[in-house]
C-alpha cells in the first residue's frame, strides 16, 4: 500500500485547505446569483487527473460536511470505476457516509447523467463538466465567447441548430444539449443525454456545475427555468426506446444497450442502477460509514 | 426629409507606424445617397472604410451616425455592445472577399437567416422562407438553399453575402470592392443587382473601388483619394467627365478603351 | 452469458497491486535510490521541477521513481503535492546577474566581457552511444582544471541596452504577481502571466512552436543574446525581520533572445527581447520559451499575428501537459451513455433516409 500516512495528517478535511474552500464557495455564490453564468475560479491541482472529475470534486469538497450523505455516479451507475474511485476519495478525506440510494443522499456528484428518481428540495446535484462553454465548438476563442455571452449574442448557436435541421431534418444533438437558463444565459448542462434535460427545469434541487481543467463553476438555483433550445416548429424531443429494461421492466428510464454475445444479441438495461434496483425491490444496504 | 446627415465624417486620420494611411477625411452622407471612394491601391480608401464602419479606430477625427432609434452617435464612442448591435441590424458590410463576410461552413439559408435568428426569430419554416425569398432577390437558384458557400462560385458567394447583409433591412451599407476579382460578366450582373437593390430599398452606401466604371454605375457622389488624402470630390458624373485634379485626370484617362 | 458490471472496487484494488509490482520490476535487480535519480538522471529531475513548479530535487526524484520514469506523470504528482504545501509568502525577484555561472555563452558577439564559458554541455559531444556506460565502471576523478565559475558577469543585454540598441526590459511587476496555480488564466493575458504559463508549459509543445517560428510561422529573427546556467540566491523578507535574508540557492537556466528590431511612429528601431527561464539546467526549454515569448508579443509590437505561436489563446490554453494529458486520456472513461444517445439519433436518421428512399421507389414504380 502506498505510504501517504506521513502526510495524511497534514491534509485538511475534504482535502482542500480552508482558504481554497472559501474561494470556491465564493465562486459558487456568484454562480448561484447569476444562473447559468460561468464563473472563473482558481482551480487547484487535484490528485485525480484533469478530465476525470476534478471540477466536480472541488465543488463537492468545498461544500461537503460531516452530516452529509454522498452518492457518486458515473453514467448513472454507482459501481463504474470512476464513481468508485471518487466515492473512496471522499470516504477517506471527509469521512462522510456514502450511499447508492438517490433518496438518501444529501449530495450527489454525477458524471453524464441525472438520477431518474426525482430530486427534493435540500438536495444538491454536482455535475462534472468537461467543456463548460456551450459555444466552444462553434467559436474556439474564449475571448470571443465571453463577449457573446455578455452581449447575449446567441445567433451563432441558433444557426447551428438551423443547420442541423437543414442537413438532417432534425436537431441531431443528442447529449450536452444546450439550454437557456433563466431566460438569460445559454449553458452547457454537461454531457448528459438530452433525455435528462427536462429534469433540470425548475428542479427543487440545487444544481452545481464544476469544470476543473477549464476552471469554471456555474449553477442553477432551485426552481429556475431551464429551457432546451429549439425552433417553434421543431420542438425539443427526448429519446425513446421501443424496448424496456430487461431487469425491472421500466419504460420511462434511460436504457443502456448491452451487447450480450458474439452474435450481437442485445439487452437493454436501466442506466441508473439505483432506480433499477428500487424497482426490482432490492434495497441497497444501510448508508455506510 | 432628413435634416441630419446619416453619416458624418470629420478629419478622419489613421496611421500605421510611421506611415499615414488616411488623413483629414471629412464628408456628409445623406439618406439614399451612395458615396464612392476611388483611388489606386495604397490610396487609403480601405483604411478609411474600416474607420467609418467601426472596424478600426482612427487616430484623430470622428465619425457620427444618425441611428433611427437613438439619434446621432459617435461610432467610436459607443460601447462594443452597441456597436456590434448596430453592425448587425442597421448596417451592412460587403467584403471584397465574400468568405470574410460569410460562414463558409453552414448553408446559404443559415447564412441569410442568421441576423434574424440573432434578434429572436424562432420559426424554422419562416426563417427558411425569408431566406428563400432573398435567394430569389439576389438571383441564386432556390435549390441551393441548403448548400454551403464552399460549393458556390465567386459571384454566387458575393450575392449571398449581399443577401446576408440586407435581410435585416439596414439603412447604411459599406462595400469594399464588391465586384473585385470577379469575371466581367459576373461583375456586370452583380452591379445591376446592387443598383436595383439600392434604389428599391432606398439604401445609403459608402462604396470603395478602384474601378471607375463601377463608380459611374453605382454612386451619386465621388471622393478621389491619393496618398491618404481626398484630392477631389463632387457629383460622380462631374468628377468623371470633368476632372479637375491632375491625379483624377490621370485615373480617368488611364481607362483602357475597348 | 451477460454478467453485470459489478465489483468495481475489487477490480481497482487488483489494478493498483499490478501497478506496484510493475513499478518495482524484477526484485533481483537493485532498487533505484532517490539519490541515484537526482545525481545520474539530473536533467529529468530538472524538467520535473520546472514543469511541476516546485524546486525540490528529492521530491522530484521521488515523483520520477513513483511514475516509473514517465515525466508527465511525475510532474502531475509533484504538482498535486505542491497544492497542499503551506505558503508563507513571495520571494524577492531572482537577480540572475548575481548568478555563479557554470556556463555562459552569447551568439551575438564573438567574445564578451567575462568570456564565453562553455561549461558542461552536450553541445560539443558526438552523439555516439558510449557502451562503456553500460557497466558501472570506476570513473576517473573529475577534471583537474577547476570548473570555471564566474560571478558578476555583465549581461550582454545591458551592454546593448546602454547604447539604446535593445529595448529596456519591462518594468518590474513584483507585488502584482498573479499566481496561475491559484487564479484562473484570464485572457487577454499580460506578459508576466504569459511567462508564468510558459515556464510551466510542456517543453515539447514550446519546442515545436519555437521551431515553427524559425521556419517562417511568425519569424522574428532571433539571436541568442545570452544563455547562462548556474546557481542564484533566493531572498525573502520575513515579516518579523523586515529585511531580506537569503533562504536558498537554486540552479536556473536563463535565456535572453535578441530579436527583430521594431520601431514605431515615436520610437526609433531597436532590437526586441524574448525571455526564458527554467529550473536546473534546461537550455532547450529556456530557448524555446524565449522564442514563444517573443512571438506572443506580436500584437504589442504591432506585428501581424498570423501563426499558431503568435496566437496567445491557442498557446496558453494548450501548454499545460498535465491538463492536456488528463483530458486526452479521459476518453478512456466510460462514455457509453452519450454513445447510446448518438446511437439513437443515428438510427433515427438512417430510418428516415430509408423511409424516404422507399417512398421514392414506390412513387417511381407508380409512374
Amino acid at each position: 500500500m502506498p505510504d501517504t500516512s506521513v502526510h495524511e495528517g497534514a491534509y485538511n478535511y475534504a482535502y482542500l485547505d480552508e482558504q481554497t474552500k472559501r474561494m470556491i464557495r465564493r465562486a459558487i455564490l456568484k454562480a448561484v446569483a447569476v444562473p447559468g453564468y460561468q464563473v472563473p475560479f482558481g482551480g487547484r491541482e487535484m490528485p485525480l487527473p484533469y478530465g476525470w472529475g476534478t471540477g466536480g470534486i472541488q465543488v463537492t469538497a468545498a461544500i461537503i460536511g460531516r452530516d452529509d450523505t454522498l452518492k457518486v455516479i458515473d453514467q448513472g451507475a454507482d459501481d463504474t470505476t470512476n464513481a468508485v474511485s471518487i466515492r473512496r476519495f471522499f470516504a477517506r478525506v471527509a469521512g462522510v457516509a456514502t450511499t447508492t440510494r438517490t433518496e438518501e443522499a444529501s449530495l450527489i456528484q454525477t458524471r453524464h447523467r441525472v438520477p431518474e428518481t426525482p430530486l427534493r428540495e435540500g438536495q444538491i446535484l454536482v455535475f462534472q463538466v468537461p467543456i463548460p462553454e456551450p459555444l466552444r465548438m462553434l467559436e474556439p476563442r474564449e475571448t470571443e465567447t465571453r463577449t457573446l455571452h455578455a452581449l447575449s449574442e446567441y445567433g451563432v448557436m441558433q444557426v447551428s441548430l438551423y443547420e442541423s435541421i437543414a442537413r438532417h431534418g432534425r436537431i441531431s444533438k443528442s447529449y450536452n444539449y444546450p439550454v437557456m437558463v433563466n431566460g438569460r444565459y445559454i449553458m452547457s448542462p454537461s454531457p448528459i443525454p438530452k433525455f435528462d434535460n427536462p429534469k433540470l427545469d425548475r428542479s427543487p434541487a440545487l444544481q452545481l456545475y464544476g469544470a476543473g481543467r477549464e476552471k469554471r463553476i456555474y449553477a442553477v438555483p432551485p426552481y429556475t427555468p431551464v429551457k432546451s433550445l429549439d425552433f417553434d416548429d421543431h420542438p425539443f424531443e427526448i429519446e425513446t426506446w421501443s424496448e424496456c429494461c430487461a431487469f425491472c421492466g421500466s419504460k420511462e428510464s434511460f436504457l443502456d444497450e448491452m451487447i450480450v454475445d458474439d452474435a450481437g444479441k442485445r439487452m437493454f438495461v436501466c442506466s441508473d442502477t439505483d432506480w433499477c434496483q428500487e424497482r426490482q425491490g432490492h434495497h441497497q444496504g444501510q448508508p455506510s460509514k | 426629409m432628413s435634416t441630419v446627415p446619416l453619416l458624418q465624417a470629420r478629419d478622419v486620420t489613421k496611421h500605421f507606424g510611421g506611415r499615414i494611411a488616411c488623413r483629414d477625411v471629412s464628408f456628409d452622407l445623406w439618406p439614399g445617397e451612395v458615396l464612392g471612394v476611388v483611388g489606386e491601391s495604397g490610396s487609403g480608401k480601405t483604411t478609411l472604410l474600416n474607420c467609418l464602419a467601426g472596424r478600426m479606430t482612427p487616430d484623430a477625427g470622428s465619425v457620427g451616425y444618425a441611428s433611427a432609434p437613438s439619434g446621432v452617435v459617435d461610432i467610436h464612442g459607443l460601447s462594443e455592445a452597441r456597436r456590434r448591435l448596430l453592425t448587425r441590424t442597421e448596417w451592412g458590410f460587403v467584403n471584397q472577399d465574400a468568405r470574410e463576410g460569410l460562414r463558409m461552413g453552414v448553408s446559404a439559408g443559415a447564412n441569410i437567416g442568421e441576423r434574424l435568428m440573432a434578434i429572436g426569430a424562432r420559426h424554422y419554416g419562416d426563417i427558411r422562407g425569408v431566406a428563400a425569398d432573398w435567394l430569389d432577390q439576389v438571383e441564386i437558384e432556390p435549390d441551393r438553399l441548403d448548400d454551403r458557400p464552399t460549393t458556390f462560385s465567386g459571384g454566387m458567394r458575393q450575392r449571398l453575402q449581399i443577401a446576408r447583409n440586407l435581410v435585416s433591412n439596414p439603412r447604411l451599407v459599406f462595400m469594399d470592392e464588391p465586384t473585385g476579382g470577379l469575371d466581367v460578366s459576373v461583375q456586370a450582373r452583380i452591379l445591376d443587382l446592387l443598383r436595383g437593390l439600392v434604389t428599391n430599398l432606398n439604401l445609403s452606401a459608402v462604396l470603395v473601388t478602384h474601378d471607375l466604371g463601377v463608380a459611374r454605375l453605382l454612386t451619386h457622389r465621388l471622393m478621389v483619394m491619393q496618398g491618404g488624402r481626398v484630392v477631389e470630390d463632387g457629383l460622380t458624373d462631374q468628377v468623371l467627365d470633368d476632372p479637375r485634379h491632375a491625379y483624377t485626370q490621370m485615373l480617368v484617362s488611364s481607362i483602357l478603351p475597348v | 452469458m451477460y454478467v453485470a458490471v459489478k465489483g468495481g472496487e475489487t477490480a481497482i484494488a487488483h489494478s493498483l497491486d499490478l501497478l506496484a509490482d510493475k513499478r518495482r520490476g524484477d526484485r533481483g535487480i537493485a532498487e533505484l535510490s532517490l539519490e541515484q535519480i537526482d545525481q545520474q538522471l539530473g536533467l529529468a529531475v530538472d524538467r520535473v521541477m520546472t514543469e511541476g513548479s516546485c524546486y525540490d530535487r528529492t521530491l522530484a526524484a521521488l515523483a520520477i521513481k513513483q511514475a516509473r520514469g514517465d515525466l508527465i506523470e511525475a510532474i502531475f504528482l509533484l504538482r498535486a503535492y505542491r497544492t497542499t504545501l503551506p505558503r508563507f509568502g513571495d520571494s524577492e525577484p531572482l537577480d540572475t546577474s548575481r548568478m555563479v555561472a557554470e556556463r555562459r555563452i552569447s551568439s551575438t558577439f564573438k567574445d564578451v566581457p567575462g568570456g564565453q564559458v562553455l561549461g558542461p554541455t552536450y553541445d560539443y559531444t558526438h552523439r555516439l552511444l558510449d557502451f562503456s556506460l553500460a557497466a558501472a565502471a570506476e570513473r576517473p576523478d573529475a577534471p583537474t582544471a577547476p570548473a570555471h565559475t564566474a560571478t558578476s558577469l555583465p549581461r550582454v543585454g545591458d551592454i546593448l541596452e546602454r547604447e539604446g540598441m535593445l529595448e529596456p526590459p519591462p518594468a518590474s511587476t513584483a507585488g502584482e504577481a498573479q499566481d496561475l496555480t491559484r487564479q484562473p488564466l484570464v485572457l487577454p493575458a499580460t506578459r508576466p502571466v504569459r511567462l508564468q504559463n510558459l515556464a510551466r508549459g510542456d517543453e515539447g509543445f514550446l519546442l515545436a512552436l519555437g521551431y515553427s517560428t524559425q521556419r517562417g510561422y511568425g519569424n522574428n529573427h532571433p539571436f541568442v543574446g545570452e544563455i547562462r546556467f548556474g546557481s542564484v540566491p533566493v531572498s525573502f523578507v520575513p515579516e518579523e525581520l523586515g529585511f531580506a535574508i537569503e533562504i536558498a540557492c537554486i540552479d536556473v537556466t536563463e535565456c535572453d533572445m535578441v530579436n527583430q528590431f521594431a520601431g514605431s511612429h515615436d520610437v526609433p528601431p531597436q532590437f526586441t527581447r524574448g525571455y526564458g527561464l527554467a529550473f536546473g539546467h534546461a537550455e532547450r526549454k529556456a530557448m524555446a520559451m524565449a522564442l514563444v515569448d517573443r512571438a506572443l508579443r506580436a500584437e504589442e509590437l504591432s506585428e501581424a499575428a498570423t501563426s499558431p505561436a503568435q496566437d496567445e489563446e491557442f498557446v496558453l490554453a494548450h501548454s499545460d501537459n498535465v491538463e492536456a494529458s488528463g483530458f486526452v486520456q479521459h476518453l478512456k472513461l466510460p462514455h457509453y451513455v452519450d454513445f447510446q444517445s448518438e446511437l439513437v439519433v443515428v438510427r433515427a436518421l438512417r430510418a428516415a433516409v430509408e423511409a424516404r428512399n422507399q417512398e421514392a421507389a414506390l412513387r417511381q414504380a407508380a409512374e
